[in-house]
């Protein structure tokens, strides 16, 4: 690595610790994230000359600090900068002069940060905007990048997003145990979001998006390692790696979508699945069942098959129905349905989600497996009509593309049975 | 003699390698490994799964206790180790400044190993 690659990496890992707590002090998003900014040109002054300090995060937060005291200062007296060499020789500084920032500071410190960028007063998409911004660091152009839209349309969303977050006045104070389980949750949910971003992004996309779902995931292992006894933070981070596991499987050479069962399963990754099943096991220790443990557990049983023919089904749909306990959601029906099919065939199956055809009209998944089903019991024309409702109703081009061969083959009046969608689990209920 | 080379690094700022950045350390790490191995003098290349999947057992007390998470809460963590076969200290000291020039960041801690049984579980 060079030696501004080292830097690099060593702020990445040190911005969200470093923003959180410059964010208690100044109480303002704008103020702690123009310290960190700051705080990072004086470390790219210092540090190649001085090697990095010993607890990067702590130099970040006392250098941002300071140098946001003095520009208020020098903003409201007009007083010029303290010299550069003042600054430069509190590169040690740390090992003294700062107060040690004990761990459980950190820690809701993070989680303070994080639910600041997931408050309920934001729609979604504002959330992982401002995630992305302040927590991760991404430039507003690579944002807008990997949302489709302009930059100045990206900047427009972050503005109304902060000055959103400053009405809503997020206490400062250590929170209570209800209140952290609660921000927990809620930060839980944006992840998920995060990863889902960058996981329904089409191969063109790939470069720009995919990048979203290794975020998610570096934020996941934060989180987990800031709260390490959450069984649903472990099971949220398999979910997640479960899931990236199987990236490289998941498009052909003409970048359409591959589905599960079609996929080939030597282009998992491994490694991944390997750290989701222990945090599998870990969480599952501790016997407080949840819905991102079920829903780990239902990709487990994926990754586990050799073979398409090997996955367990019938576990699957039980799952499914401990999920649909925990959290009723047309959604999760429909997913229940399409191991329903596996297990007890299509008309089962096709029986489950007719009653959800009110709620889920608008939901590419829902006409998808629904064309499926009725293509397994050779009501070709009504399969039709849905296939093609599930077209017009299609997120990404990918998928659109997946229910046009279904259609293709339809059209070639080829009067054997396609098991096609039914297998496809979108797993992200 | 046998030595473990102890591999320490932040795993705040390894886990925020990207897929390429790490794919580049190990690509560099293997061509050391390779000479190693090609000299007879590399035993077992260990990498560990992230401190979040580990649990501790706290077998201080009765019944022992199980804890999620590494045993140390430090700086830096243990993220790996390789064993290596060598005449003398200097010599592992000359292997663990090479793995460092491929790998920087961090520290190698190098013990001397008093009983090695290789076992069998398969790799």
């Amino acid at each position: 690595m060079t030696d501004v690659s080292w830097i690099d990496a060593v702020l990445t890992s040190a911005r969200a610790q470093a923003v959180a707590a410059l964010l208690r002090y100044f109480r303002d998003l704008d103020m702690a994230e123009e310290a960190f900014q700051e705080a990072c040109l004086r470390a790219l002054k210092a540090w190649p000359k001085n090697g990095p300090p010993r607890d990067a995060a702590a130099w970040l937060i006392m250098v941002g600090k300071n140098a946001a005291i003095d520009t208020v200062r020098r903003r409201s007296r007009e007083q010029p900068l303290p010299q550069e060499e003042l600054i430069s020789d509190l590169s040690d500084a740390e090992t003294n002069t700062v107060a040690r920032i004990d761990e459980a500071d950190y820690r809701d410190d993070i989680l303070r940060l994080l639910f600041v960028c997931c408050h309920p007063d934001l729609p979604a998409t504002q959330q992982i905007a401002l995630a992305l911004r302040i927590v991760s660091g991404l430039s507003t152009r690579q944002i807008a990048r990997a949302f489709l839209v302009s930059d100045d349309a990206m900047e427009q969303r972050i503005t109304r997003a902060k000055a959103r977050v400053a009405k809503a006045n997020v206490p400062f104070e250590t929170p209570s145990a209800v209140d952290r389980s609660e921000r927990l949750a809620g930060v839980a949910a944006m992840l998920y979001l995060l990863f889902n971003e960058g996981y329904t992004a089409g191969i063109a996309e790939q470069g720009s998006r995919a990048a979203l779902c290794d975020e998610a995931i570096r934020l996941c292992r934060l989180l987990l390692r800031l709260f390490p006894t959450e069984p649903e933070i472990m099971a949220l981070t398999a979910l997640l790696l479960l899931q990236h596991a199987r990236a490289r499987a998941r498009f052909d050479g003409d970048g359409s979508v591959i589905l599960l069962e079609d996929q080939d399963r030597r282009l998992w990754d491994q490694k991944l699945i390997a750290e989701a099943l222990a945090l599998i096991d870990k969480a599952l220790r501790h016997k407080r069942p949840g819905p991102y443990q079920v829903q780990a557990a239902i990709a487990a049983l994926h990754a586990r098959a050799q073979r398409p023919q090997d996955t367990d089904w019938g576990e699957i749909d039980l799952l499914y129905g401990a999920l649909e306990r925990m959290q009723p959601s047309p959604v999760v029906t429909l997913n229940r349905a399409v191991a329903a099919a596996k297990v007890r065939g299509a008309a089962a199956a096709l029986a489950m989600i007719e009653p959800l055809a009110g709620k889920l009209d608008g939901y590419f998944y829902f006409h998808g497996a629904r064309g499926a089903f009725l293509l397994q019991l050779d009501r070709t024309e009504e399969a039709r009509i849905a296939f093609n409702r599930a077209i017009a109703l299609a997120n990404t081009p990918a998928e659109a593309a997946h229910i046009r061969q279904q259609l293709d083959r339809l059209s070639a009046a080829a009067p054997q049975k396609n098991a096609g969608l039914a297998g496809r689990s979108p797993e992200a209920p | 003699m046998q030595y473990a080379i102890l591999c320490y690094h932040d795993e705040n700022v390894v886990s925020a390698w990207s897929k390429a950045e790490d794919e580049a350390v190990m690509a560099k790490l293997a061509v050391v490994q390779q000479r190693l191995a090609t000299a007879g003098k590399l035993g077992p290349v260990v990498r560990l799964l992230p401190t979040t999947a580990a649990t501790t057992l706290r077998k201080d007390r009765e019944p022992p206790l199980v804890i999620d998470g590494p045993f140390a809460e430090t700086k830096e963590q243990l993220l790996g180790f390789y064993v290596v076969d060598c005449g003398s200290l200097e010599e592992v000291l000359e292997i663990a400044r090479e793995l460092g020039a491929a790998n920087p960041g961090g520290a190698y801690e190098i013990r001397p190993i008093g009983v090695f049984n290789p076992g069998s579980a398969r790799a």
